[in-house]
């Protein structure tokens, strides 16, 4: 086959659909991020996200967030298929601004919690944890 | 589903004034996450509980938006002050519309 110009574009566009296929499976991710934060600028600061470094099973991982003045906390597995998984609210008889759970992690991954502090502003805690039985079923 | 889903929630039976508690709660519920396929490869729909919350005399402690990457049987734990003698009710929100509660009343002293 000969090579035309219009087979060339083709050939470029679907190259670029494969290099953008990371990009949108993570976007999930980037508007959960973006609806918590309204768009606002996310840094490091007052949060701490306790997770295990190597988790053997995916189903029950457990991990923990904290943080001094956060009033809400969100937590996100950036590698999940949904990546969602809880937001902590805190009220006014909180004694603290922390939590634990247990979650699943469909592989390996990073696991992120960002806080909103009571000022308005955010940030942003992750932590990589290392899945040796993924916990989705698939 | 509502029939075998059973809170159990760990509360000391008393404290002193003004001190943070911490709380430790466990739910039955095999939170279906939608992820998955039964034998013949159809997908099992999401079946979750999707909200959490405590409140302590009315006021609240602590309220959690839980998706499907919640494990088996949720758990929490957190803390929670107590600044009088009165009653922690927790409330567990399901996909299929159910409400699963359970109170614990605290004593100071």
């Amino acid at each position: 086959m000969e090579m035309t110009r219009r087979s060339a574009i083709a050939m470029g566009a679907g190259a670029l659909l494969i290099a953008g296929l990371p990009i949108r499976v993570s976007a999930a991710a980037e508007d959960a991020i973006a609806a918590f934060t309204g768009g606002a600028e996310v840094g490091a600061g007052d949060i701490t996200l306790t997770a295990p470094e190597i988790a053997e099973n995916g189903n029950t991982v457990p991990i923990a967030v904290s943080s001094g003045t956060a009033v809400e906390i969100l937590v996100l597995a950036m590698g999940n298929p949904t990546p969602g998984v809880a937001t902590f609210k805190f009220g006014k008889l909180a004694a603290s601004r922390s939590a634990s759970t247990r979650i699943r992690l469909a592989g390996t991954q990073d696991v992120v919690a960002i806080a909103k502090m009571e000022d308005g502003s955010f940030a942003q805690a992750s932590s990589t944890v290392k899945v040796t039985i993924g916990g989705c079923g698939g | 589903m509502a029939s075998d889903v059973k809170p159990r929630v760990k509360v000391p039976k008393s404290a002193a004034a003004g001190e943070a508690i911490v709380i430790k709660t466990l739910i039955s519920h095999k939170m279906e996450s939608g992820q998955r396929k039964d034998a013949d490869g159809n997908a099992i729909p999401r079946s979750i509980i999707n909200r959490f919350t405590c409140d302590f005399n009315g006021e609240s402690v602590i309220d959690v938006k839980m998706e499907a990457a919640i494990s088996t049987n949720p758990y929490f734990e957190f803390e929670a002050m107590v600044p009088e003698a009165g009653e922690f009710k927790f409330t567990w929100y399901d996909d299929d519309g159910s409400v699963y509660e359970d109170s614990k009343k605290i004593a100071i002293g």
